[in-house]
C-alpha cells in the first residue's frame, strides 16, 4: 500500500511547481510533441525523409545514440565516490546524477527505436519471444546491456528514496551489491558500443582497438561537464543547494578526462597521417574532405579548437575555479566531443563506401526535429525525477506528512 | 525438425501464451470471424497474421503454407495479379559459388538490368545489387573506380569490375544482425527473412562489400514488369523498412536454372554453379585459372572468384 502511496505522492510532486516550473515543462512537451509530428512523417513514409542513404546508411540519430551511452555511463564517476570512497558530497547528489544516466539511457533507447526501419517489430528483439541474436551480434549485446543498465539505474534510487520516503534506513547489505554491479555495468555499456563499431573490419576507420579507451575518456569528460553545468541549474533555480566541493570534483574528472581523450585523438591522428595508407582514407574525408565533399572538416576542426580551450580552462586553477569560466568549458567540452564522437565518428566510418564511394549526408530538418524532440523528452525526465528527488531527499516528501494531508 | 527445434517452438508457444500474445491474437481472430463481411475478415486475420509472423525457421510446414497463402492474397491485391511465391528448400550436396572473368566483363550493365527485373526491386528508388565499377587499368583501388560511368563502353585503359554480395562463406552481416532476420542456407546463399527484418542496417555496416541494400521508402514496381514467379527467400515484392540484397536468383537456381545476371551477360564473363560438382564448369575454372577474391585479408571467405585470361 504505502508503494502506491509513495508513486501517487512522486507523480503529484512532479506535476506540481511554480509558473516558472510549468513554463519549463510547457516548452519541453512542445518539443516532445514536435518531434513527435516530425516523426509521424517518417512512420508514415520510411526512412527516405532522412539524409541518409545506402552509402552513408547511419546518421544523427546513431551519432546521438553512442553520445547519450556515454552520457548515461559517465553517473558512474559520482556512484565511484559516493559509494565507494563515502564522499559525503558526492553522496548529496548521487541521485540526481542516476536521473542523468536513466534519461540518457532512454534517450539512447528511442534513438536506436527511431532508426529502425520496422519499429513496430521491435518485440523480435525480446529474448524466446522474439530471436534475440546472442551472443553474436554486439547490437544484441547493447540491447542487453542498454536494458540492464536502465533496470538497475531506477531500482537502486527507487529503493533508497523509497526508504528515505518512509522514513527508514536503506539496508547496506541490499543495494551495496546492485552498486557494484551498476558500476562494472556503466563501464560495459560503453565498451560494448565501442565494439559495436570495432567488430566491423570492413569500415576500418572504425576497426581500431583505441575506440574502446576513447569512448571511455570522452564519455568521462562530457558526462560529468554535463552534470556540473545541471547541478548549476539546479543550484540556481531550487533551494536545493549544491555543495561546490561537487562542483570541484566534477571539473577535476572533467580536465583530467578531457587531457587523456586529447591525447589519444592525438594519437590516432598521427597514425592516420603519418604513414596513411589505404585505410585513412576516412580520416582524411573527415579532417580534409574528398571528392568534393567536405561538410564535415570545419565541423571536426571546430570540435578540436574548442575542446583544447576547454582544456586550458579546465587546467589552469585560477580559470576553472571561476564558476561562469567553468560553465563555459564544459558547454565546449559537451559540444566538442558531441561532434567528435558523433558525426565525426558516424559519418566517416561510411566515408569512403567498402567500394571507394564518397557520398554526402547532411541530415534533413525531420532527423534534426525527431532528434530535438528526443532531447527535450530526456531532458523532461531528468527534470521531473530531480524535482522528486530532492524533495525526498530534503525530507520534504514523507508517507507519513502524505497522511495527514 | 530436429527434436531440439520443436522443443525450443514449444517452449515459445508456452512463453507467447503466458503473455497473453496468443490469447489476445486469438480472441481478435474470434472477434473478426464473427464479421459478416467476408473481405474485411480476411484482410483484419491476415494484417494480424503479417503483424505478428514468427521467424521463417520456426514456421511449421503448415503455417509456412498459410504464410505462402496470405503473401500470395497480399500481392494479388496489390498487383492485380496471380503471383506465386514459393518456398522450395536447398537442393542436397549443393554449395554455390560464382566466378567472373574480367577480361571479358565489358561493362555493359546488363547484368544489372536483368537484375532488377528478375528480383523486383524497387524501380522507384533504383535498388539495384549489382554494381559494376570502372577502373583504370594499373590499379586495384576501388577508390580510383567511377561508380556512375557513362558513355561509350569498354573505355580505352580502363577495366570493368561487377560487385554483388560474394555470399561469404563467414558472412559479417549475419554475425552482425541482432534477431538472427538473415542467415546462411545450407546451399551457401545468405537470405533475408524481409518479414523478420527489423530495418537497423547494421549487417549494412557489416558488409565489405556493399551488397546490402535498404528500402528507405515504399518500394514501387509498376504491375506490368512485376516479376510473378517468386521465392519467400528472394524475389517476392519487399515492403519498406527492410534490407534486401542477391540471392545468387535463389528462386532460379534451386531449379537448375541460371542465375538471371549469368543469362543475361552478352560476353559470357559470368560462370555460375556448384561447388560440390567436380565436373562443374566452375570447378574447371577454380582449378585451372589464377583466381582471386575481394578483401580476402577480412576473412570472409567469398564465393564469388574473379579471374582473367
Amino acid at each position: 500500500m504505502s508503494g502506491i502511496q509513495f508513486i501517487k505522492d512522486c507523480t503529484k510532486e512532479a506535476f506540481q511547481g511554480s509558473r516558472r516550473y510549468w513554463l519549463w515543462l510547457s516548452c519541453l512537451i512542445a518539443v516532445c510533441l514536435v518531434g513527435a509530428i516530425a516523426y509521424w512523417n517518417q512512420f508514415t513514409n520510411g526512412l527516405i525523409v532522412t539524409g541518409m542513404s545506402d552509402q552513408v546508411s547511419w546518421g544523427i540519430y546513431i551519432a546521438n545514440f553512442t553520445f547519450l551511452v556515454g552520457l548515461a555511463a559517465a553517473a558512474v564517476m559520482l556512484v565511484i565516490p559516493a559509494y565507494i570512497f563515502h564522499n559525503q558530497a558526492a553522496r548529496s547528489v548521487v541521485l540526481l546524477a542516476e536521473g542523468v544516466a536513466v534519461a540518457a539511457c532512454l534517450m539512447c533507447m528511442l534513438f536506436v527505436t527511431v532508426d529502425l526501419g520496422q519499429p513496430l517489430r521491435f518485440w523480435h528483439m525480446i529474448p524466446f519471444v522474439g530471436r534475440l541474436n546472442w551472443p553474436q551480434s554486439m547490437l544484441a549485446w547493447d540491447v542487453v546491456v542498454l536494458s540492464g543498465y536502465l533496470f538497475l539505474n531506477i531500482t537502486i534510487p527507487w529503493y533508497i528514496t523509497y526508504h528515505r520516503y518512509m522514513g527508514k534506513k536503506p539496508d547496506i547489505r541490499v543495494y551495496f551489491p546492485a552498486i557494484l554491479i551498476a558500476i562494472f555495468w556503466a563501464i560495459s555499456i560503453h565498451t560494448v558500443t565501442a565494439f559495436l563499431f570495432i567488430g566491423n573490419p570492413g569500415r576500418p576507420f572504425w576497426n581500431t582497438a583505441l575506440l574502446g579507451p576513447r569512448f571511455i575518456a570522452s564519455a568521462f569528460t562530457a558526462g560529468p561537464a554535463f552534470m556540473v553545468l545541471a547541478f548549476r541549474v539546479i543550484d540556481r533555480e531550487t533551494d536545493f543547494k549544491v555543495n561546490t566541493s561537487v562542483q570541484k570534483l566534477l571539473a577535476l574528472i572533467t580536465a583530467v578526462a578531457l587531457q587523456i581523450n586529447l591525447f589519444m585523438v592525438g594519437t590516432e591522428l598521427f597514425t592516420e597521417f603519418y604513414a596513411p595508407t589505404e585505410h585513412s582514407a576516412s580520416a582524411q574525408f573527415l579532417f580534409f574532405g574528398a571528392d568534393g565533399q567536405n561538410a564535415l572538416v570545419p565541423w571536426i576542426w571546430g570540435a578540436l579548437f574548442i575542446e583544447i580551450v576547454a582544456v586550458v580552462i579546465l587546467m589552469v586553477h585560477k580559470l576553472r575555479e571561476n564558476s561562469n569560466l567553468l560553465a563555459i568549458a564544459c558547454v565546449l567540452a559537451i559540444v566538442g566531443i558531441w561532434i567528435e564522437k558523433g558525426m565525426g565518428l558516424i559519418i566517416p566510418g561510411f566515408t569512403p563506401t567498402p567500394l571507394g564511394e564518397v557520398f554526402g549526408y547532411l541530415p534533413t530538418m525531420t532527423e534534426s526535429l525527431v532528434s530535438f524532440g528526443i532531447w527535450a523528452f530526456g531532458i523532461l525526465v531528468f527534470t521531473i525525477l530531480a524535482k522528486v528527488t530532492i524533495k525526498i531527499e530534503t525530507d520534504r516528501l514523507k508517507y507519513k506528512s502524505s497522511e495527514l494531508a | 525438425m530436429s527434436e531440439k527445434q520443436s522443443r525450443k517452438q514449444i517452449t515459445r508457444r508456452r512463453l507467447l501464451q503466458v503473455l497473453g500474445l496468443t490469447a489476445g491474437g486469438a480472441s481478435l481472430t474470434a472477434a473478426a470471424n464473427k464479421l459478416t463481411d467476408e473481405n474485411t475478415r480476411r484482410t483484419i486475420v491476415d494484417t494480424l497474421g503479417g503483424l505478428f509472423q514468427n521467424h521463417f525457421s520456426r514456421l511449421s510446414p503448415d503455417e509456412v503454407g498459410e504464410t505462402l497463402a496470405r503473401m500470395e492474397r497480399k500481392y494479388k491485391e496489390k498487383y492485380k495479379q496471380d503471383v506465386r511465391v514459393e518456398a522450395t528448400s536447398a537442393l542436397p550436396n549443393t554449395l554455390f559459388g560464382y566466378a567472373l572473368n574480367l577480361s571479358r566483363c565489358r561493362g555493359y550493365r546488363d547484368c544489372v538490368s536483368a537484375c532488377v527485373e528478375e528480383n523486383n526491386q524497387s524501380r522507384d528508388s533504383e535498388i539495384q545489387y549489382i554494381r559494376v565499377l570502372e577502373i583504370p587499368d594499373g590499379t586495384m583501388n576501388l577508390e580510383h573506380a567511377d561508380h556512375y560511368y557513362a558513355g561509350e563502353v569498354p573505355k580505352p585503359d580502363h577495366f570493368y569490375l561487377p560487385v554483388q554480395c560474394q555470399q561469404c562463406e563467414n558472412p559479417p552481416c549475419v554475425k552482425a544482425c541482432p534477431v538472427e532476420a538473415t542467415w546462411q542456407e545450407p546451399d551457401g546463399i545468405v537470405v533475408i527473412d524481409y518479414d523478420w527484418c527489423i530495418g537497423c542496417r547494421y549487417c549494412q555496416a557489416a558488409c565489405p562489400y556493399w551488397a546490402r541494400k535498404f528500402n528507405w521508402n515504399e518500394p514501387v514496381i509498376p504491375a506490368e514488369s512485376l516479376n510473378t514467379q517468386t521465392h519467400y527467400l528472394s524475389n517476392r515484392p519487399r515492403e519498406k523498412g527492410v534490407m534486401e540484397k542477391c540471392t545468387f536468383c535463389l528462386h532460379r537456381v534451386r531449379k537448375q536454372q541460371l542465375p538471371a545476371c549469368q543469362e543475361a551477360c552478352p560476353t559470357g564473363a559470368r560462370v555460375f554453379g556448384n561447388l560440390l560438382d567436380p565436373d562443374s564448369e566452375i570447378r574447371y575454372i577454380l582449378a585451372n585459372k589464377k583466381v582471386f577474391r575481394l578483401k580476402e585479408d577480412l576473412n570472409t571467405e567469398p564465393k564469388f572468384w574473379y579471374y582473367a585470361d
